[in-house]
């Protein structure tokens, strides 16, 4: 079973990511689960939602409290909650922002280097999209990141979530992450 | 089909193939998508001879719901925690009057304190109203009980409010098969009521009952409810025929057969449970796990059957009796033998998250029975003692 938890804020579509990813792993073939942290969600809340994906039945029903996977959406994020709570030792991680992670002051202790990673995705959004929202884009990233979905299962699912104009911009953006994360993990740092 | 959807789509999707006639709700969360899905399928045509009728609230919708029921319609609501207690009067009075109305319940806790989240609180503050209660396990299992709900109702005369964990199950996405509409029209007959209220031959319906009657009309409605304990199995054995899986049903054992301990529990927490259980069977324990999806009627021949090697029970339960304890305990008691430890556990309230390894510390004090009578999974005990001290010493 692979547990991805995605960190945003209220408007930033944080559910709906966590939906793509289940809708992209049931696309395919495999079981998935993609659920809300069911708060009293708010624009500008920080906000949490979680996805499980397995070759099996996923029958738990607990909030995903060891990921091996997290999103974050938002880096004004990172000083206001503990993000990184309960990721696996080998778990990958995924920020939006320009920034490098150290830039964002981010310890060695707080992730494993090889795994993490930075990736301009609101910049990417604005580009394509023509609108700042982060949350379909990482997602290509992440499956460039951690092959657990492929870029296509993403693209599927982004068509047929949304009208043809956005989903052309987010397949686009998404697509550009997906490359943005691929040239990154040939850099000398993360070979 | 085959489907990765939200469980709130995938009951309206459900209940749509059900063709139902009438649709009156007032939005309330985590209800809320449920009727929202179906009114997009009225407003596009998707769901042909439907009304749905936007009501006031939920008191209206239940009214409405009686009114459009006893005129002869295929009648659904959906509701959760206070606007199932704002209903409360009519709620009683759709089962006294024998109608067979179908209302998901997406479990919510109810206030005060003001609270959305789930736990079992709403339902079962209404066990004791005479209606069919069954509680869904998963979304497929929430999309299959709506279908088998209204055959249920129906063959009856009696209403039928499926629950489904708030927000657990209503706002997860997961995969469903979703019924299909030559599926649903094989297993389900169009509604043919026993009795229409209508202006050319005048009927009343709900009149009103002296003492000399009331007594019988009473025991008339527990003797009719609990023809459901035969009529579910059925019900559930046809369905199967007809769509290849098993959904419904009064009780759904799991490992239990052998067990010394079996836990029972009702809804989503069974998944989770269930893979508690696999992993101790794994190391060598012998422990199972009872679902009870109908509620009311009890099955208490069902759950004896399935207890009868038990040598002790644990009931979780996301909903207690203030001033005494467990409800579903206090129903198990009544199954099994006097010599048999049962030990109630109160979980959940309030969206307290169940996890697993909670769950792995609780079974494990069972194993010995150094278990209390009553346990309020996860509380924080120094923080109610503190508290406790505080308000004595005012």
């Amino acid at each position: 079973m692979f547990q991805v938890r995605i960190h945003g804020r209220g408007g930033q579509g944080v559910v709906t990511a966590a939906e793509l990813i289940a809708q992209a792993a049931f696309d395919g073939g495999r079981f998935a689960q993609a659920f809300p942290s069911f708060g009293s969600e708010r624009t500008g809340a920080p906000v949490v939602a979680f996805a499980r994906i397995s070759d099996k039945e996923i029958r738990v029903r607990e909030p995903i409290m060891a990921p091996d996977a997290i999103i974050v959406q938002d880096e004004t994020l990172l000083g206001a909650i503990d993000v990184f709570n309960g990721l696996s030792p080998s778990g990958y991680v995924l920020i939006n922002s320009t920034k490098s992670l150290t830039e964002l002051g981010l310890k060695e202790s707080d992730i494993v280097k090889i795994r993490s990673m930075t990736v301009p995705a609101t910049q990417l959004a604005l580009e394509y999209l023509g609108r700042p929202v982060p949350n379909a884009v990482l997602l290509g990233a992440f499956a460039s990141l951690t092959n657990v979905i492929s870029l296509e299962a993403v693209n599927k699912a982004i068509t047929d979530r949304f009208s043809s104009k956005l989903a052309a911009g987010n397949c686009a953006a998404a697509t550009a992450a997906y490359e943005f994360v691929r040239t990154k993990l040939k850099e000398p740092t993360h070979a | 089909m085959l489907k990765q959807v939200e469980g709130s789509k995938a009951v309206a999707d459900a209940v749509a193939c059900c063709r139902p006639e009438v649709i009156c709700a007032y939005p309330i969360s985590p209800q809320t998508h449920i009727v929202e899905g179906l009114s997009r399928l009225v407003k596009a045509g998707d769901l042909k001879n439907c009304e749905f009728v936007n009501v006031e609230s939920e008191f209206a919708a239940m009214s409405v719901a009686i009114g459009a029921s006893a005129a002869g319609a295929r009648t659904y609501t959906a509701t959760a925690s206070q606007g199932l207690l704002f209903m409360v009067e009519a709620v009683f009075n759709a089962s006294g009057l024998g109608l067979p109305i179908v209302m998901t319940v997406a479990n919510r806790a109810i206030g005060g304190p003001i609270n959305i989240w789930n736990d079992h609180s709403d339902s079962m503050s209404q066990r004791d109203s005479g209606w069919i209660q069954l509680y869904a396990e998963t979304n497929q299992e929430a999309a299959d009980l709506h279908v088998q709900a209204f055959r249920i109702a129906e063959e009856l005369s009696l209403p039928v409010m499926v629950c489904m964990d708030g927000f657990i199950l209503t706002h997860a996405s997961e995969r469903v098969d979703i019924p299909d509409q030559e599926q649903v029209d094989a297993f389900l007959p169009p509604y043919s009521p026993r009795q229409v209220l209508d202006p050319n031959e005048p009927v009343s319906i709900g009149a009103m009952v002296g003492p000399e009657a009331f007594m019988e009309v009473r025991y008339m409605a527990h003797a009719k409810t609990l023809r459901a304990l035969e009529k579910i199995p059925e019900v559930a054995k046809d369905f199967e025929k007809v769509f290849n899986r098993d959904s419904g049903g009064l009780v759904r054992p799991y490992q239990c057969e052998d067990a010394e301990t079996v836990i029972i529990a009702l809804g989503s927490v069974l998944g989770t449970i269930k893979d508690v259980v696999d992993e101790l069977r794994a190391k060598g324990t012998s422990i199972g796990v009872l679902g009870i999806i109908t509620f009311r009627p009890f099955p208490f021949e069902a759950v004896r059957e399935a207890l009868q090697n038990a040598k002790r029970v644990v009931v979780i339960e996301k909903a207690f009796s203030i001033g005494i304890g467990g409800i579903v305990a206090e129903n198990v008691k009544d199954a099994v033998s006097a010599q048999t430890p049962i030990y109630t556990v109160i979980a959940g309230l309030g969206g307290r998250p169940i996890t697993k390894s909670s769950l792995h510390a609780l079974f494990h004090q069972s194993f010995n029975d150094s278990l209390e009578p009553l346990t309020f999974l996860d509380l924080d005990q120094d923080l109610v003692e503190r508290e406790i001290i505080r308000e004595e010493s005012k």
